[in-house]
């Protein structure tokens, strides 16, 4: 057969993971820690915010997770990993020394350079901060190519607060409006108690010039995006990132579909314009 | 004779230059594969001469039933689809991709070495092409490509043969994937028998067509052999068992999510997955680790998988599709309607084998009928308030 | 007088309300200072006064016996406390406790309904805006229920 684009020589196979070591591992909560992984040989690739690698767990399997450290600094990835399955329940068992594969890193990014110029909104829930704290570093490390920058952070209660000691760090700046809040709390807690959309109107942003950044468990995404829309922030200029089976991470498995779209590879980020019309539909 | 063979050029072959064809491809070093009779249905594989093809056979199908029964007239390939596709070749239900070793500090992986066995496919029918290149445009044009995939294309060489008969559950017209190849082939045959002869209208694809072909015993062709093929095609175009009507079906169906149909039709899906097996587009599947009983050693293995089970949307906490509605719906608006968004055609292409092979006789065409019908009423009364 | 309507007009309440009904409203209204600590009302108490948070932070608290006081919901700038002063029984159905220093507008529920009953186009917008906040809560509420952080 005549078709020579079938003959080109691979980089390397996006099938077979990399070798890397656990150079450190965090305990952030109960069931969640933060690996810092170094690749055996060879430099670790570069990534943008908001894209993600698979981990592989020796004799278990594969999972994706998202990349949560600073894109500017370089050596290791750093994930943050809930135990939830058994791959990441694996996963979430390393400890520093311990190998692990990666492949990546895949997947699209948050805008980071498109919001220049603009109003940031970052609007977290749960474990959604830690795709989005690339951003967070990113935006924080060019805090002067951007308009007003709020993060909206939400959890379960205050005993469930991911990377507290760098929202500590974060509210101390003068030039980021961090709010966290709860869903309850005892009266001990003198932030805030509410749900993150509900935080959505208290903030300052210009909502013809704002881009908003969404992350976290579906439901509370969709509630966020009708506050952000309530606001007037376009649906093209919302942006959230998706979560879906997946095996492959390049588009080749099929799992991780949502209608049109492989969230491996036409996400996990996307504008909200593009899935609003199937997003709120259910098994989808 | 002028023997100058190029694409396009045709030639007339008697019926014993088959046998002249599987010599010559495997003193090429091609592994022939091809439809024989197998357990009541006509799979593909190793054929070793013309006499391995199912020669005297047709098909009866309809939704959820498949039989052979005997024809009058020899023909080496008058039938349909068979539950099998040539996907299995191309990409098997199993395949190692890497296996990792326990060392002292770690572990190693290697990477599964593909091997490429060169393989000669006989009889693809039309249908059968479009499919390859659907997948061919899945596994080779998207930002990633899977490599085994491309090596084993690259080295295949295809037959096709122009289907002389549909299947009670073809529909490639309305595909507008047959039933003549067109294009994807190396050499193509249509099956010419006017009762005194039994011979091959072979029309060239590729320049590696070109030079197999001018290795065989073979004739000029005439005006009539050619008006004969014709015939034969037109013919069978007019034979189809089925139709689907494609215009604005992505949009429709995409407007169609929550259509009471797929209420309807999951009473009848058992979720069983065998449409997607036997689908020749259908292309998804998941990895295992299987881990050595020591513990000391893991292969990675990918799989077949089907949008049916309730595995295969399983995010930490549950399953997103639960519902067989949801399954089927997903299934269905991905071959119609978002294959389309994804690779800019359907994933569809007319073989009829998920009707054919469905226990309980779902057949495509019929959900996609039954959608617009009722969004024609639809639209009648709104306007008609 | 003069300063309370002003005071109500910069409200985010009363955006979109015209000047003739702030200056009815303004004759119910009195200006309130809570420290951190102190209580705006408790469960049970008669709901006759409409707050309006000026400035501060206010936590919405619910006490189950021998249990820790859960906050709900936290309340600032801008925004109101409950609504259990417009229907009867007129009780409040949970604590509220100011977490800092508050300034807060109370408007009186009797003379609210009062002038609402009397005026109904004043009655309908008080309607509206209290309905719309009403309705966001009680998503908000539910989004609470769920418990979206769940392990599934």
């Amino acid at each position: 057969m005549g078709e020579a684009d079938l003959s080109l020589a691979p980089l390397s196979d996006p099938f077979v993971p990399e070798l890397y070591r656990t150079v450190r591992v965090t305990r952030e909560l109960r069931d969640t820690v933060t690996l810092e992984l170094a690749p055996l040989s060879g430099k670790r690739p570069a990534f943008e915010p908001g894209q993600f690698n698979m981990l592989y767990a020796f004799g278990v399997g594969e999972s994706a997770i998202s990349i949560s450290g600073d894109p500017a600094e370089e050596g290791t990835f750093v994930h943050t990993v809930r135990n939830v399955g058994a791959v990441s329940k694996a996963l979430s068992a390393l400890e520093a020394g311990a190998a692990a594969g990666l492949r990546g890193p895949f997947g699209t990014s948050w805008p980071v350079e498109g919001a220049e110029g603009s109003d940031v909104v970052i609007v977290a829930g749960g474990l959604g901060l830690a795709p989005l704290r690339p951003a967070i570093y990113h935006i924080l490390a060019n805090r002067d190519r951007y308009g007003r920058v709020s993060i909206l952070y939400g959890c379960r209660n205050p005993g469930d607060i991911l990377y507290r000691h760098e929202l500590e760090q974060w509210r101390q700046r003068l030039d980021v409006d961090l709010t966290v809040t709860v869903d309850h709390a005892d009266a001990s807690w003198h932030g805030n108690a509410g749900v993150v959309p509900s935080l959505i109107k208290r903030t300052a942003f210009d909502p013809h010039d704002t881009v908003a950044m969404v992350c976290g468990p579906e439901i509370m995404m969709r509630y966020s995006m009708n506050a952000l829309r309530g606001a007037g922030v376009s649906e093209k200029r919302i942006y959230l990132s998706m979560e879906r089976n997946m095996k492959c991470a390049i588009g080749l498995c099929g799992h991780c579909q949502f209608g049109p779209e492989f969230v491996c590879k036409d996400g996990p980020v996307v504008p909200y314009s593009k899935v609003a019309r199937i997003f709120a539909l259910r098994e989808i | 004779m002028q023997d100058t063979m190029t694409a396009g050029s045709k030639a007339v072959l008697s019926s014993d230059a088959l046998q002249a064809l599987i010599v010559a491809l495997a003193r090429q070093g091609y592994t022939v594969l091809g439809p024989r009779v197998r357990d009541g249905a006509i799979v593909y594989d190793e054929i070793a001469s013309s006499g391995d093809l199912p020669a005297g056979f047709r098909d009866r199908q309809d939704a959820g039933r498949y039989g052979l029964e005997p024809r009058e007239d020899g023909a080496f390939f008058g039938y349909a689809a068979g539950p099998q596709s040539w996907k299995r070749f191309l990409h098997p239900p199993a395949q190692t991709l890497w296996s990792a070793q326990k060392t002292p500090d770690g572990f190693t992986i290697s990477r599964e070495e593909v091997s490429v066995p060169k393989l000669a496919f006989l009889g693809v029918r039309a249908c059968d092409l479009d499919a390859i290149a659907i997948q061919d445009r899945v596994f080779c044009e998207g930002p990633y490509r899977d490599e085994a995939y491309a090596t084993r294309r690259a080295n295949v060489f295809i037959v096709a043969v122009n289907c002389s008969q549909a299947g009670g559950t073809c529909f490639c017209v309305s595909m507008q994937s047959g039933p003549k190849a067109d294009t994807g082939f190396d050499l193509s045959l249509t099956e010419l028998l006017d009762g005194t002869q039994h011979r091959f209208l072979a029309e060239v694809g590729s320049e590696a067509g070109a030079a197999l072909l001018a290795e065989l015993p073979h004739e000029p062709t005439t005006g009539a052999h050619l008006a004969a093929a014709d015939a034969i095609i037109d013919n069978t175009a007019k034979q189809m068992g089925r139709h689907l009507d494609t215009d604005g079906l992505k949009e429709l169906l995409q407007a169609s999510l929550s259509h009471p149909r797929w209420e309807e039709v999951a009473r009848r899906c058992l979720s069983c997955g065998n449409c997607t097996m036997v689908c020749p587009t259908c292309f998804c599947t998941t990895v295992e680790d299987h881990t050595s009983l020591d513990g000391f050693s893991a292969t990675h293995v990918k799989k077949w998988d089907s949008c049916f089970t309730l595995d295969f949307s399983y995010v930490h906490g549950g399953a997103v599709r639960t519902s067989g509605a949801a399954r089927y719906r997903q299934w269905m608006t991905h071959k119609l309607a978002s294959w389309i968004d994804q690779f800019g055609t359907p994933g569809c292409v007319g073989c009829g084998r998920c009707i054919t092979w469905c226990p309980t006789g779902i057949d495509i065409t019929e959900e996609a009928a039954a959608i617009r019908a009722s969004q024609c009423v639809k639209e009648e009364s709104d306007g008609g308030a | 007088m003069e300063g309370l309507d002003r005071i109500l007009k910069e409200h985010a309440f009363f955006a979109a309300f015209s000047p003739e009904h702030i200056q009815l409203l303004a004759g119910c209204a009195r200006n309130h200072r809570f420290t951190a600590g102190q209580y705006l009302f408790r469960e049970g108490d008669p709901a006759d006064e409409f707050f309006l948070i000026r400035q501060g932070k206010v936590a919405l608290e619910i006490v189950a016996p021998g249990k820790e006081p859960i906050v709900f919901e936290t309340l600032t700038d801008g925004e109101v406390a409950g609504a259990s002063w417009l229907v009867a029984p007129y009780r409040w159905m949970f604590d509220a406790r100011a977490t800092t220093l508050t300034r807060a507008i109370g408007l009186d529920a009797k003379c609210l309904r009062g002038k609402c009953d009397t005026d109904h186009n004043l009655g309908y917008e008080m309607m509206k805006s209290v309905l719309s906040i009403l309705v966001k809560r009680l998503d908000h509420t539910r989004l609470q229920i769920i418990d979206v952080y769940g392990r599934g």
